[in-house]
This record gives C-alpha cells, structure tokens and sequence, in this order.
C-alpha cells in the first residue's frame, strides 16, 4: 500500500536538483512550470494514497526503507498515518497552487530558476518532516525545513534587510532547535530508541503522569515547537521573514513551515498527556501569543506584516490547542489556517504585485474595483479568519475555545484571552480588507493597478473554494475530521461527548465578539479611511512594543560584546599567545643551546668523559639499580 | 703471574692507561696525537679483558680483546685516511681549527 510514498519525498528533491543545475537552461517559464508539476504529482500522489483514511479503508503502516544507522536503530521508513497524510495534504496542495502563483509572480526575476529549485527543496524538507516514522529523521526534516526557509527568506539578499531577516529567522530558530536537540538526546537516554512507536508505547507504562523526565522532554520540544511555530519569547523572526517574496510567506511563513511545531507536539500527544504541567504552560504561552500577535497586528501599516503577525497569533490558538489536550482541534484549525492565510498572503501578493511592490496600507484603497477577483477571495480569506459563520475559521476557532472553556478552573482564564484575541482579530482584519479594497484610490500616481494574470488568479480561486469549503468538515454536527484523525490518537483517552448547550452559547458569545470587531473597525475605517493613527498606543504597538529592541539591548547586545571580547582579546591573546609563546620558547632555547655546539671535537670529547665519569659515580653509588 | 701480581694492579695500570688517554684526547690539538691517545684507552680496555679472563678463567674475554684489535685495525686505516685527507687539504693537523660544525 505505501511503498511508493518515498516518492512524495523523491520528487521534490529531484525536481529541486534539475533546476538547481539545469534551471538556465529551462529557462523562465518551463522551470516554474515544471517544479509545479512535479509538486502536483505529488499531490496526487498523497491525495491517492491517504484518501483511504477518510474512508475508512486505510490502516496505519510503516513502510521501511532502510537501515541508515544501525547502531542507534535509525530507520528510514515512512510512517502513514491520518496525522502525516493529513500534513502531506496541506503541504502538497498549498504548495502546488504556491507554485503555480509564483510562475505569474516571480516573472522577470533574474533567479527564476534557483526560486522554484528552493521551494521544491522545501517541499521535500517538509514531507520529510511529516513522513519521519521517528525523532531523527523528523530533526532532519526540521532543519532542512529551517535552512529551505533561510535561503527563501534571504532570497532577495543584495537587500541588506533581508539578508538580515534570514539571518535572524536562521538564529532564533537555533535557540528552539537547542531544545529540541536536548529533548532528543534526553529521548535516547531514556528509551534507548528514536522510534515513535516504541517511545510511545513504552512511555505510558515507564513513567506516571507527571513524572520529572516527561515533563522535561516535553518542555524541551515545547522550546523547539516555539521556535519553529514562532510563540512568545522566539516569535520575532516571523515578522522579518516578510522580507522574502510574498508566495515564500504565504506558503512557508503562513501555511506549513511554522505549523511544524504544532504539528510535532500533536505527533508527541501521548507525551504531552503524561506532562499536564508542560500542558498548561504550552496553552498559557499559546495564548498570551494570540493576544500579543493581534494586539501588534493593529496598528502595523505594512500589509504583509499585518498577516505575518495574524499568522503568529492564529499559532497562537493552535498552541493553545495542543496544550489543552485537543489535538484533533488544533489540527482542524492548521489544517483551514494553511488554506485561508495562504490565501490571504496570496492575495496581498496579488494587490503587492498590482501596485508595483507598494506594501503600505496607507497608499491602497478602492481596489475592489479594478481587482474584483483578488477582492472576491481575500474576503473568503477575511472572513474566514474573523470567524464568521459558516466559514472555515469559525469552525476551528470555535472548537478550541470550546475546548479549552471546557476544562474548567483556570483554563476559563485562557478562554478569556482566546475571545479577547478573537475580537482583536475581527479588528484588524477588517481594517486591513477595508484599507486595502474599500473606499477611495489613495495610491502613489503613475501607478496603474491591474487585475493578476491567470497564474495568480487560478489558485485565489481554488483556495476561496477550499476556505469555504473545509470548515464543513469538521462541524460539530458530523466529527468526520475527528474521526478520520482517531488512528493517530488512538492511545489517549477518547474526547468526551459535546456538551451542546455549552458549545451553542459559546459559539454565539465568539460569534457576537467577531461581529462586534468587525462592525467597529468597519465604521471606523469606512467612515474616514485614514484617522489619525498616532497616539502613544498606536506608536508603540506598530514598534511591536520594542521587544526587538529589547532583546538586542539585553540579549543579543551583551551576546556581542562577549564575542567582541574573544576575539579581541581571548583569541589574539590567549590562543594566540599560547601558540606563539611554544613557537618564541622554542625558538629561544634553541639559539641558547646552539651554543653549546663549538665545533671542537675536544670540546665534544671532553663532554663525552664528563658524562662517561657521572654514569660510572651513578653506577657506583645506587649500585645496579638505576 | 698471579702469584706475585695480583689482578689489581693489571686493573690499575689499565686504569691509568685509560685516564692518560682521555687527558690526551681532551688536551691535545693534533689530530694524530688525539689518535695515538684513543689506541692508548682501547688497548688500556683490551689489558683489562685480558687480565680479568686469566683471573676468572673465561675465554670470552680474550676473544672481545681480539675483537678489539680487529676493529682497532679497521679504525686507523679509516681515521688515518680521514685525518691525511684533512692534512692535504688544511696543510695542518689541529683539530681545533675544524670547527665548521660550530652552531
């Protein structure tokens, strides 16, 4: 059944290795168009074979590859399950319509070529990641996810910000990379294995709830799920990465990449059960991140920043999810996340593209008319995200507030800051839709706004299909993508039944809360599109509240003096003047000892007798023994 | 032999002999004399193997100072040449004035 999926990780990479060295001679279009391609039969692929595990037919498997190092027990294999085809889905859907954007949106990028050869690594990076059947190879896949989004990011690097952003993204990422680096190591030492199977399997029996080891393993994966999902305190990359071209945020900084994270705690579910402190932690700083992504979001005038920092809030409630013990939940919310911010990012391309690279919301407007199709699916992408019923965000959003109001005690406090953030979404997304679409043309003169060709097009409409689509996929009506995760979940306790009077009301209140944000900031910004922005909040929020500044004063100021001070005085003194000071000693004794060589046999004779004299006194006075 | 001159003096002649020819070696310049003074302290060893085999009985004795002589033989006919060789070229034979090896 799943031995060919090593392809879905073959092709990308082949596809990725043909245009890295034949590229040119593809030239511009056919290289995009056949990186698209190749991501597409992956899709069809992927699609073919986990559809099963919608129907019911498929069963988990591991299909073993090879043996890569036996002595730890690392395998190469694929592990097939509703989790990794559910992954595979989103990566390889998202990912082709991405392609096919790009072809329209990188037209006339001297490096065509080396664009698509980068993303078609990342695909395979991704798959990787999601197809590990243990921690080693899903490490690998996560570093090879980081360094794809490195160059991607840094894509553009003769501009001195982006080359800085990709160092930054390459840095922080480091830091979370630390913890999940340390988490493995604690694994081995523990379990003797990396295997997902066999951790899992064993962790229940080996330790209690609560236990000291699995609270660290976890906390330390936590450290690098944050990294990667950028959470509060490492979320500061993500806002950077908008340095790269808009299709790379939308589909590694909005739809996959950055739900790594989220995806590996889901993956290490039967941990994060037997840890309920790391669970409460893991939902706290979820939710602070919701609330402070959004807070920022408001007031930011950059288009794509506004979504880099709603993308950083909506991990927020996936994180949010995932520690409140509702995987499924969490997963249906990166699942319809990946499809309405992918689509959101694509279309803020698309108006980028059309206003030749104007990023400012300040300077848009009124372009509903003159990109009606761009308007029509980043209202799908709005409304989505806001959470107004029926669509895809409603559904999700919903399910993880309910979630976690339903545990009770101190998780109500969450739920608060969930709804808190929920309206704060409401607020700045309909600003940003209303600045961008609504009201008069405020753009710079001589630019021309035009509606995107097909290419950009084609995929806005298939993923405002899928926005309005997948939310009826998981309503509480029919729990079809509840049941379609349950393989991969099957070792924690069932989910208990909805209570529906409480799920009904609290529907309602985030529905009424979403409305009430949407209301206020459309009377606001219809009512006159540019008021004055300018109080100490507005200054401080789109300053992201200096929390750059204070991690370069605190952090990374003091990290550099530390390094200034090795290399200005450790190394050129200290390592330096160790190995010079052997070189100079050695140098010293021999000229004082060459003259001890005076090239007069007597000399040398009389040395010879002296030496013979004390041999023969030693001999004499400590007898045989010496 | 043994009757009238114990073994000791056998070894304190050789011992003398021995002394003289490393003061020889020391002090003099001239390469021949230095020579002369390197035969002297074989032949004071080889007094010495001689002597101490007659006493104890041992024929090995006798055969290393034959060794001795064979390589003693070996030795002038190589340092004469050497120190001739030296003499064509120097027109002298002071060893002190070979210092080319000085460091």
């Amino acid at each position: 059944m799943v031995d060919y999926l090593w392809l879905l990780v073959a092709l990308p990479l082949a596809g990725a290795a043909v245009n890295l060295f034949f590229g040119k001679r593809l030239g511009e279009p056919l290289a995009g168009w056949f990186a698209f391609i190749v991501v597409a039969i992956d899709f069809v692929i992927g699609f073919a074979a986990g559809v099963g595990f919608v129907s019911g037919t498929n069963v988990v498997e591991t299909s073993f590859l090879f043996s890569w190092i036996p002595i730890l027990g690392v395998d190469v294999a694929i592990l097939w399950d509703p989790l990794a085809s559910l992954l595979v889905f989103i990566v390889t859907g998202v990912g082709a319509l991405i392609h096919l954007f790009s072809i329209g949106y990188m037209h006339g990028d001297e490096r065509f070529p080396r664009f698509f050869a980068y993303l078609n690594l990342f695909i395979a990076s991704m798959l990787i990641l999601v197809l590990a059947s243990n921690y080693a190879i899903m490490f690998i896949g996560w570093e090879l996810v980081g360094l794809s989004s490195y160059l991607l990011i840094s894509f553009w690097f003769t501009k001195p910000s982006a080359a800085a952003a990709g160092k930054k993204a390459f840095v922080v990422n480091r830091i979370g990379d630390w913890g999940f680096l340390v988490a493995l190591m604690i694994i081995f030492a523990t379990f003797g294995t990396f295997d997902f199977a066999t951790i899992f399997s064993a962790a229940p029996e080996m330790f209690a709830v609560g236990s000291a080891t699995i609270t660290a393993i976890t906390l330390l994966l936590f450290v690098g799920a944050a990294g990667k999902s950028a959470q509060i305190p490492l979320y500061v990359w993500l806002p950077d990465a908008m340095e790269g071209p808009t299709p790379v945020s939308a589909l590694i900084h909005a739809a996959t990449m950055v739900t790594a994270g989220v995806f590996m705690i889901a993956r290490s579910a039967v941990l994060f059960e037997l840890a309920p402190t790391t669970g409460a932690i893991v939902a706290t700083v979820g939710a602070l991140t919701a609330l402070l992504a959004a807070v920022i979001a408001i007031a930011q005038t950059d288009i794509k920043k506004v979504l880099a920092y709603s993308t950083i809030s909506q991990l927020g409630y996936m994180v949010l999810a995932v520690g409140a013990g509702a995987y499924t939940a969490g997963m249906f919310h990166l699942t319809t996340h990946a499809f309405f911010k992918a689509l959101l990012f694509l279309g803020a391309g698309s108006v980028i593209h059309a206003l030749a690279n104007e990023q400012n919301m300040r300077k848009m407007g009124g372009l509903r008319r003159v990109m009606p199709i761009t308007f029509i699916t980043m209202a799908a992408g709005w409304l989505a995200i806001v959470g107004i019923f029926p669509f895809a965000g409603f559904w999700s959003k919903d399910e993880i507030l309910y979630q976690t109001f339903d545990k009770g005690g101190a998780w109500i406090i969450l739920w608060g800051i969930g709804v808190l953030a929920a309206l704060i979404t409401a607020f700045y997304m309909t600003r940003l839709f209303v600045l961008t679409f609504i009201g008069k043309p405020r753009w710079d003169e001589g630019v021309e706004p035009h509606e995107s060709p097909a290419s950009m097009t084609i995929p806005l409409i298939v993923l405002g299909i899928a926005t309005l689509g997948l939310g009826a996929w998981n309503t509480p009506f029919r729990f079809s993508f509840e049941h379609f995760l349950e393989p991969s979940f099957s070792a924690l306790p069932h989910p208990e039944p909805v209570d529906w009077t409480l799920f009904v009301v609290l529907a309602t209140v985030t529905l009424v809360i979403a409305i009430v944000g949407l209301a206020w900031a459309w009377w606001r910004y219809t009512r006159d599109p540019l008021p004055a922005e300018d109080g100490s909040f507005w200054r401080n929020a789109l300053a992201a509240f200096h929390v750059d500044e204070f991690y370069g004063r605190f952090i990374v100021a003091p990290g550099k003096a530390t390094a200034t001070w090795f290399a200005d005085f450790v190394d050129p003194k200290v390592i330096d003047g160790a190995a010079h000071g052997i070189g100079v000693g050695v140098r010293e004794a021999g000229s004082e000892g060459s003259t001890l060589q005076t090239g007069q046999v007597r000399w040398y004779a009389s040395g010879m007798a002296f030496a013979g004299v004390v041999l023969i006194v030693l001999f004499l006075v400590f007898g045989g023994g010496i | 032999m043994s009757d009238i001159v114990s073994v000791e003096w056998y070894l304190i002649l050789a011992a003398a002999l021995f002394a003289l020819g490393v003061a020889g070696v020391m002090i003099r310049r001239n390469a021949l004399v230095m020579f002369m003074s390197v035969e002297l302290m074989l032949n004071s060893v080889n007094l010495t193997f001689v002597a101490l085999s007659k006493e104890l009985g041992l024929i090995e004795g006798q055969v290393a100072a034959l060794f001795v002589m064979v390589v003693a033989a070996a030795e002038v006919t190589v340092g004469l040449a050497i120190i001739v060789a030296i003499f064509r070229v120097r027109s002298s034979a002071n060893v002190d004035e070979l210092a080319e090896m000085k460091g």
